[in-house]
């Protein structure tokens, strides 16, 4: 099986700083990879190399096959590449549905505005945006600007989307919509993912593999078991093991 | 999925937005018809006149707008094509004796090379950044000109009044050049609505929303913009052309005027940025207020102050200016008023 993305060794700094370090990940068609770290580890600036906003110093990215190492953002995104913000950048003065069309008009498939519209007509019905259509979009809440964001995002119909921590800020009932929700993506869809989240027990439950991300480097890999049993992800998450698992007794007692 | 009963009729020449009413597309174009009517109907040349100021206005916001309302770069020094324009085109007509329409050609086309050639350059630089680098290129154009010995240098050129008699004498040609400035202003208002119901026009608001949450979703930004720049400066470097075939005389200090760039800024905000009808009602509102000023005793010698204190209410109390605020406060208007 090829590989839909595969990043080699990629590195980025920033000035002295190493954000992204010798990162190496393959990413087949069809999966879903959860990529975890702690806070500042590295994840969105990963992203932001994968997605052309940095480039990176050393490394390359492949993506269906192409070379895409310092490509702009926008010709990535032509590719078949979407993602959404950590921190949610709707288009405020458009409509919800205008900017969908946005990501359909531009995304992969370079839709005329009527195929556009129509297409985002569906993606906000799939999504629960419908009935806030002609709302402009500086006027959602945070849980419905993380869904437009997802919902400009498929509008493009992408091969691979990057979702970054679209869970971050919802309450327990809106994350498990949100996980329902990116399963249907795969499965109904077939778009492979690759997600950043720091709600653990929604990226065990949705991931087929993950990656960890520490101080820029990958720790570890494997299943969502494995990664949790893993010695070098409870420290990089609670430091010390032994002061990790001291703590959890006392807290038992 | 929603009937196309309301789908725009003139959607297979123009590429109209899907959900947009006729009057959308109607209503501009009216009100702009219905302004250069009326001195056909009065019938005084004084009316003629006016309105000549008021269309020529109404050109430099519509198409000030392209780059400022709709792709969000505040394009301070815009004049500039407008005199450069008025340049290009006064000296074919007066220096090598060329016609009016290859001189409107050329005044439109030397406008448009300059967006495009300083476009690409300086369209990298946001905000303020920006505004201050247009009125420097304005600067420049008008100090370069002054220096050009075969434009006059600081004095200018002046028209020999015969070339008018092959526009039938100065009166016809009064005339005939508003009867052309008229055609300018509704190509103006045509490109307007074309760009505004495209998708070229879409990414040009998803760019002034967030331009880098553009280019991630797939707009080539750069290729955008400059196109936006292009088709702004166009119709004003004819305009300029036009303008000052009329006026018979050209100098540096009357091409490029920072004061009508500041102007045309003050009518699209107070009609609405980034709609089509709003910079042709800020225009037109903004020269009645104007006539109206210059012509009060008490008033008009604070007639600028007066646009000062406008806009800074504008900016203050309604961002959105006219249009845009009935578009937020009627969300069922926005069909309607594009």
């Amino acid at each position: 099986m090829t590989a839909l993305l595969r990043v080699e060794n990629v590195t980025k700094r920033f000035g002295g700083l190493v954000a992204v370090d010798h990162v190496s990940f393959e990413l087949h068609e069809g999966e879903i990879l959860g990529l975890i770290g702690p806070n500042g580890a590295g994840k969105t600036t990963l992203f932001n190399c994968i997605n052309g906003i940095y480039r990176p110093e050393e490394g390359r990215i492949y993506f269906r096959g192409q070379d895409i190492t310092g490509w702009k953002p926008y010709y990535v995104a032509r590719l078949g590449m979407a993602r959404t913000h950590q921190i949610v950048r709707p288009l405020a003065e458009l409509t919800v549905r205008e900017n969908v069309m946005v990501g359909a008009a531009f995304g992969s498939k370079q839709y005329d505005l009527r195929t556009a519209a129509h297409i985002a007509d569906e993606v906000m019905e799939f999504l629960g945006l419908a009935e806030r259509a002609e709302m402009l979009a500086g006027s959602l809440n945070v849980a419905q600007k993380k869904r437009l964001e997802l919902a400009r995002a498929l509008a493009a119909e992408p091969k691979l989307l990057l979702l970054d921590e679209v869970l971050a800020g919802l309450n327990p009932a809106e994350i498990a919509q949100m996980v329902e929700i990116v399963k249907a993506i795969r499965e109904e869809r077939g778009i492979t993912i690759l997600m950043i989240e720091h709600v653990m027990h929604a990226i065990m439950n949705v991931s087929d593999r993950i990656i960890v991300l520490d101080f820029g480097k990958l720790i570890a890999e494997g299943t969502p078991e494995e990664v949790s049993n893993n010695p070098k992800v409870i420290e990089a998450y609670l430091g010390d093991p032994e002061l990790a698992l001291k703590l959890t007794r006392k807290s038992n007692a | 999925m929603k009937e196309s009963k309301r789908a725009f009729p003139l959607a297979d020449v123009l590429p109209g937005l899907p959900d947009q009413h006729w009057a959308s597309f109607v209503l501009p174009l009216a009100v702009v018809l219905g302004l250069a009517l009326f001195p056909f109907i009065t019938g005084k040349d004084v009316h003629r006149e006016t309105m000549f100021t008021v269309l020529r206005a109404i050109v430099m916001a519509v198409s000030l707008n392209i780059i400022l309302g709709y792709t969000g770069y505040v394009s301070f020094g815009h004049v500039v094509f407008y005199g450069l324009g008025g340049y290009v085109g006064f000296y074919l007509v007066s220096e090598k004796g060329m016609s009016l329409w290859v001189a409107l050609l050329a005044g439109g086309l030397a406008a448009g090379l300059l967006a495009w050639v300083i476009g690409a350059g300086i369209l990298r630089l946001r905000g303020a950044y920006f505004a201050l680098v247009t009125i420097g290129v304005n600067e420049a154009v008008r100090a370069l000109i002054q220096n050009l010995d075969i434009f006059g240098g600081p004095l200018g050129l002046e028209m020999n009044f015969s070339v008018y008699k092959a526009y039938g004498g100065p009166q016809a040609m009064l005339q005939m050049t508003y009867n052309i400035l008229v055609g300018l202003a509704v190509i103006a208002v045509l490109l307007s609505y074309a760009v505004r119901t495209s998708k070229f026009g879409l990414g040009l608001l998803a760019i002034r929303e967030d331009e880098d949450a553009a280019e991630v979703m797939g707009i080539i930004a750069p290729k955008a913009k400059t196109w936006a720049y292009v088709l702004s400066a166009i119709l004003p470097g004819m305009v300029g052309a036009l303008f000052f075939f009329r006026n018979g005389s050209i100098e540096p200090h009357e091409a490029f005027p920072l004061h009508i760039s500041i102007e045309a800024i003050v009518m699209v905000m107070l009609g609405g940025y980034g709609t089509v009808l709003g910079p042709i009602l800020g225009a037109a509102g903004y020269q009645v207020m104007r006539a109206f000023l210059i012509t009060n005793r008490y008033l008009k010698n604070i007639q600028l102050t007066v646009s000062g204190v406008l806009l800074l209410l504008i900016v203050l109390f309604i961002p959105a200016g006219l249009i845009g605020w009935l578009r937020r406060r009627i969300p069922a208007s926005r069909r309607i008023l594009l």
